[in-house]
């Protein structure tokens, strides 16, 4: 797609032969014990594409469940925990373990780095997460203790005191949610720690901040942040433990002690938590916007500020999941506020993104598409959010469906849709092979019209006053037509979502060969081969402006002319 | 195997960036003072509400030997790290013995107390809102305690066998910047837990 010649130099991999000889065994041994943050990356996006199906697939269960009043596909104890499993899967194990994948593979790309600054605690990291979503799955299996069949948590995925108490959650289920959470949330703060390190520490000559891309400014930004977000929950996690296992009374309110710290200590964690996964997806529009539309990102050193001032706002507000709690009025119009201060820099931040589409020439490839579904899914998430932060509206609507569309717009359609444009963005450089453009297209269209038919019409549902998290209704309440819409939508995203994962698997062999640097992009990660070798570059790179491609290829108009 | 060469010669950077393992250590610091902080909240909040005894005043004694232990080892600590830096290596060894020793009279304080409150005072994590939220947060400080007296052991006992010299210094300033960190948490601890809820 370049028109540009561009100086390569070739040197012959002394690997390819040893690698051709290896067995299967070899390889897979080769994956397990590797410490390369590219295959880490690649082992991180698989393991939460592999999650993404299964929560899916239970978010499906429960769509049939509700599609029509009186219904009884699923049991009432299966029901709560099907939804349970794929709230806590879609965060823990979908949501973060995909922008730690692109972080792992792309961050060091982007900076120059050979690896990230700890690549043993990046393999530990990325095995303890593994281990976590294997702990919570087993709880299928043994979720009862050693007597009688398992079962899944069904405490709901914000687990709030006393449900998770001994007399009410007798067996097992409980503990493997909480150990799992606790062993992923180490996972996550060893990666954290790592990004941070590897952004501070590993840049190439050059890369001063103002320089770095916008990606791994926001992924810098997210990764502080997880310091303080994942830790507050592990704490609150161990005192759970605490009270069901060695008898304490954190949560036990027969004892004095408040079920209330919980909901303030989970939402301590839940909101910023909501900003640990939306600032990735941020990340990546910023990437895939400039290059679709031919111009460099519009007002940079403002989407710095934005983020940096997201994550500090974002540690104030959680306790806008609480209005209904009964707080002072005081900490109403506190939450209130510092809530619809967050819209500020996010809204600096849309505008941005509509500058830099304004005047640009536009290629409307799938990655370009989903990024565009983005912005008008991610702008009304953002309205509704407004809507609830006024204390006296979230009242009416508290867990009605009103807030399960708000936040499925902000996880579905700001942060899935992302998701989707960063794989078929960086799928050629992982794989040097291009996902199918037409199917990406069916992929795109079916899944955006699948989501709105879903999510838009749950909003009227929640204003009809439908409660979350109920396993039946009356068939006298008026939402009978609504609910089947909403399932309807669910099952033509579920098809989408398979289109994705044939077109995912399919390319890596029938997919078009990619040059190295098929979207005529302007970061070092599209200097190198695609796939990139196991050392990244062969000299070190070294970096004058935001755009270090776009400087080689136009030296005649090099973008340091215009940075100051 | 190919990739583009990005550098301009005609332009040259002085480029520096700070060490690595300062910056993980400090992140590692960043995110346990969360998990401190939930704890010292928990702590707060439950003051005084227990419904039953015994209560801190009737128990708890002010670990004053202990904390003296605790907060001069940061001293002695900070001398290992200097001798470290110049390749003094038997003044290295010393101040990090001495650290070694302070911090396990700490612990070893700690235990002589849970000691008597669980058999004399009969205090347990269960007994009531004091003792689980006693028992959790100087427990959390005490394993962090536990956690760098293992880093520093295991220092000493490379150091004793000569496998330690200023090339190392940088990673032991790491773990000396965690144990500094572990003094600071003790004395929120200790305000909280000793001087204030008492």
């Amino acid at each position: 797609m370049s028109d540009y010649p561009l100086p390569v130099s070739h040197v012959v991999d002394p690997s390819t032969s040893a690698s051709e000889r290896s067995t299967l065994l070899e390889k897979l041994h080769g994956w397990v014990v590797t410490v390369d943050h590219k295959r880490l990356g690649i082992l991180y996006i698989l393991y939460s594409t592999f999650f993404l199906l299964v929560a899916g697939a239970e978010a499906l269960m429960i769509r049939v469940q509700l599609a029509y009043p009186h219904a009884h596909v699923l049991s009432a104890q299966v029901y709560n925990r099907f939804f349970t499993m794929h709230g806590t899967t879609m965060v823990f194990l979908v949501g973060m373990p995909f922008l730690f994948g692109f972080a792992n593979y792309i961050v060091p790309l982007q900076i120059g780095a050979r690896d990230m600054a700890f690549p043993r605690l990046n393999a530990f990291s990325f095995w303890m997460t593994a281990f976590g979503g294997f702990l919570l799955y087993y709880s299928f299996l043994g979720g009862a203790g050693l007597y009688g069949v398992g079962n899944a948590p069904d405490v709901g995925w914000f687990a709030y005191a006393p449900l998770t108490s001994r007399s009410f959650s007798p067996g097992h289920a409980t503990d493997y949610w909480a150990l799992a959470l606790i062993v992923s949330g180490f996972g996550t703060l060893g990666t954290a720690i790592n990004i941070v390190a590897t952004v501070i520490s590993m840049r190439c000559k050059g890369m001063t901040l103002m320089r770095m891309p916008l990606f791994t400014w926001l992924l810098l930004v997210v990764s502080m942040l997880t310091l303080v977000t994942i830790t507050p929950l592990t704490a609150a996690q161990f005192m759970l433990l605490i009270d069901r296992y060695l008898g304490g009374h954190f949560f036990d309110t027969q004892a004095g002690g408040s079920s209330l710290i919980w909901i303030h200590f989970f939402w301590i964690f839940g909101h910023p938590e909501v900003y640990v996964l939306v600032l990735p997806a941020f990340a990546i529009a910023n990437e895939i916007i400039p290059v679709f539309c031919r111009k460099a990102i519009f007002g940079y050193p403002a989407m710095v500020t934005a983020s940096v001032a997201i994550m500090f706002v974002s540690l104030s507000v959680w306790a806008h999941h609480m209005f209904t709690v009964g707080m002072t009025s005081v900490s109403n119009a506190f939450f209130t506020l510092s809530t619809m201060l967050v819209g500020v820099p996010t809204g600096i931040k849309i505008f941005n993104w509509i500058a830099t589409l304004w005047g640009g020439r536009i290629r409307f490839t799938t990655p370009m598409l989903f990024c565009i579904g983005f912005l008008f899914q991610f702008l009304i998430a953002g309205l509704t959010g407004i809507m609830l932060s006024v204390s006296p509206w979230d009242w009416q609507l508290h867990n009605s469906y009103f807030v399960i569309a708000h936040f499925h717009y902000v996880l579905v359609g700001a942060i899935v849709f992302c998701i989707f444009a960063g794989i078929y963005y960086w799928y050629p450089k992982a794989t040097g092979r291009l996902m199918n453009e037409t199917l990406g297209k069916w992929h795109f269209w079916l899944f955006a019209i699948g989501f709105h038919i879903t999510f838009d019409t749950m909003h009227f549902l929640g204003l009809l006053g439908m409660p979350r998290s109920i396993y039946t209704y009356q068939p006298d309440r008026g939402w009978n037509f609504l609910n089947l819409v909403v399932s309807v939508g669910g099952m033509i995203q579920g098809v989408a979502v398979l289109i994705f994962a044939y077109n995912f698997l399919v390319s890596y062999w029938r997919g078009e060969v990619a040059s190295d640097d098929p979207w005529d992009a302007w970061t070092l990660e599209w200097t190198t081969s695609s796939p990139p070798p196991v050392y990244n570059f062969e000299e070190e790179p070294e970096v004058h402006s935001r755009r270090p491609l776009w400087d080689l290829k136009h030296p005649d108009d090099p973008d340091w002319d215009y940075e100051s | 195997m190919s990739s583009i060469p990005v550098n301009h010669p005609a332009r040259t950077v002085e480029w520096h960036l700070p060490s690595k393992r300062r910056v993980g250590m400090t992140s590692l610091i960043v995110g346990e003072s969360a998990i401190f902080t939930i704890f010292v909240v928990a702590y707060v909040f439950y003051m005084g509400k227990s419904l039953t005894g015994p209560t801190p005043a009737q128990v708890l004694e002010v670990p004053t030997l202990a904390t003296i232990c605790l907060l001069s080892s940061s001293f002695t600590i900070w001398r290992a790290e200097k001798a470290i830096e110049d390749d003094r290596m038997g003044s290295f060894t010393v101040w990090l013995g001495a650290t070694i020793t302070l911090a396990a009279v700490f612990l070893a304080n700690t235990a002589l107390e849970w000691k008597k409150l669980i058999y004399h005072d009969g205090l347990t994590i269960s007994t009531n809102l004091f003792g689980t939220t006693f028992y959790s947060l100087v427990g959390l400080h005490a394993t962090h305690v536990v956690v760098g007296l293992f880093l520093l052991t295991s220092t000493f006992i490379f150091s004793l066998l000569g496998w330690v010299d200023s090339r190392q210094s940088e990673r032991f300033g790491v773990i000396a910047l965690y144990w500094h960190f572990v003094d600071a948490v003790w004395i929120v601890v200790f305000t909280v837990v000793y001087l204030i809820g008492r």
